[in-house]
This record gives C-alpha cells, structure tokens and sequence, in this order.
C-alpha cells in the first residue's frame, strides 16, 4: 500500500466509505439469501448486492483510481452498466422457472394458473354459449 | 494517514465480501432445490466478481478490472442457462 502514501486525506475517506457502505450491503444481501424462509422471498435478497453493492464499490474504484492516475478514469463504470440491466433478467427468467416447476409439481404455495379447461366447464354450468362469452370480453 | 484509513477499508471490505461469499456458498450447498442452488450459484458470481474489483483497488492495478468484466459477463451467461434448462429441460432447442 506504498503507492498511496501521498493520497488526499479526504479523497480517502470518501473511498473508504463507499467501500464500507459496498461491502457491508452486499453481506446484508447474502445474509438475506442465507436466512429466508422460501425460494420467493429468497430472490428479493441478493439485489442489494447487484444494486447499491455495486454502484457503492465501482463509485469507489471510479474515485480512487481518477486521485491516483490524475486523470478521470470511468472504465468501471461499464461494470455496473452491466450488471443493472442483467440481474434483474436473470432473475426474472429464474422465477418464471421456479414458479413453472412448481406449478407442474402442483405444489399449493403458488397460485396455481386459470386453465382455459375450467373456464369452459364454468360455463358449461352457467348454460351460455362459448361464442358470447368469448367475444364479449369480460374476461381475458 | 490515509494509507492506513484506505488500508483498513480494504481489509474491511474484503472480510465481509468473503463472509458473504461463504453465506451464499452454504446456500448453494444446501439448497433445497434446484432454484436455490442456481440462485447460490448467482450471488456467489457477484460477490467474487466485487472481491476482485476491491483487490483491485489495493493493489491500484487496473487489470483486475477487466477479469472482474469477465467474471460479471460468465456469471450472467451461466445463470441464464441453468434458469432455461430448469424451465424447458434443455438449454438450446
């Protein structure tokens, strides 16, 4: 750690400080991962990780290497570019599986989907014509 | 002064960051399904891949920057496999 003995005092704080604040958000959002219960509340946790853990420690890499190098350095910057559009698609396609693997275990924590089966038997039951029903757009 | 602020920041970081790589590692190891593990899998990418970025910043080398880029787009890659091979049963149809 030589090559910073001439950093401003501080410039050095603020580094230290989004670090902290970086690494600390991303252990909450771990920890979060590590203790709730079920899979879907699970899936809320690490996002603090990809969000504000993130951001937190590039913004210190971004401040630190610009007060070491003199110059404005942004290359990290494409790292959080990169992971705020992809987490929230990967955990998308995650939870779409998720909940398609256990509505076909028919598991009764999920709501199970409205099958086009037992809107047509409700009707059967109701004496209406399909044609009516479908066309007048009471429901999808 | 500020070497030793910056040093014990770093320490910090990286202690909590390795915390946090072992909770998402437990959670990968114990499940209890399939989900879980790949969800592990995820969090634990995005933790090594910050890891790398702060040692990066103590070691004030910008090439760690790039393999931490390279770790971020794997991870990305890998968890939508594995969330597309839970969902049809195969990953390229």
């Amino acid at each position: 750690m030589n090559h910073v003995a001439d950093f401003p005092l501080w410039m050095a704080w603020f580094v230290a400080a989004f670090l902290i604040i970086g690494a600390g958000l991303t252990l909450i959002g771990s920890f979060g991962l590590y203790r709730l219960r079920s899979f879907y509340d699970r899936i809320h946790a690490p996002t603090l990780g990809t969000s504000w853990g993130t951001a937190a420690i590039v913004l210190a890499s971004i401040i630190y290497f610009s007060v070491l190098q003199s110059r404005p350095v942004f290359h990290e910057i494409l790292i959080g570019i990169f992971v705020t559009i992809t987490t929230p698609v990967t955990f998308m396609l995650l939870g779409r599986a998720a909940l398609y693997r256990d509505r076909s275990e028919k598991n009764p924590e999920v709501p199970a989907m409205d099958s086009p089966k037992s809107i047509l038997d409700e009707l059967k039951l109701m004496d209406k014509p399909e044609s009516v029903y479908l066309e007048s757009g009471e429901r999808e | 002064m500020s070497a030793t602020i910056l040093f014990w920041a770093i320490t910090f970081a990286q202690i909590m960051l390795t915390i946090a790589m072992v909770l998402a590692l437990t959670r990968m190891i114990k499940g209890p399904r399939a989900q879980d593990r790949v969800l592990g899998l995820d969090t634990l990418y995005v933790n090594s891949m910050l890891l790398i970025l702060v040692f990066g910043i103590r070691t004030g080398n910008t090439l760690y920057f790039e393999v931490s880029l390279i770790i971020g787009i794997l991870g990305f890659v890998a968890t939508v496999a594995l969330a597309k091979f839970l969902m049809r049963g195969e990953v390229i149809e």
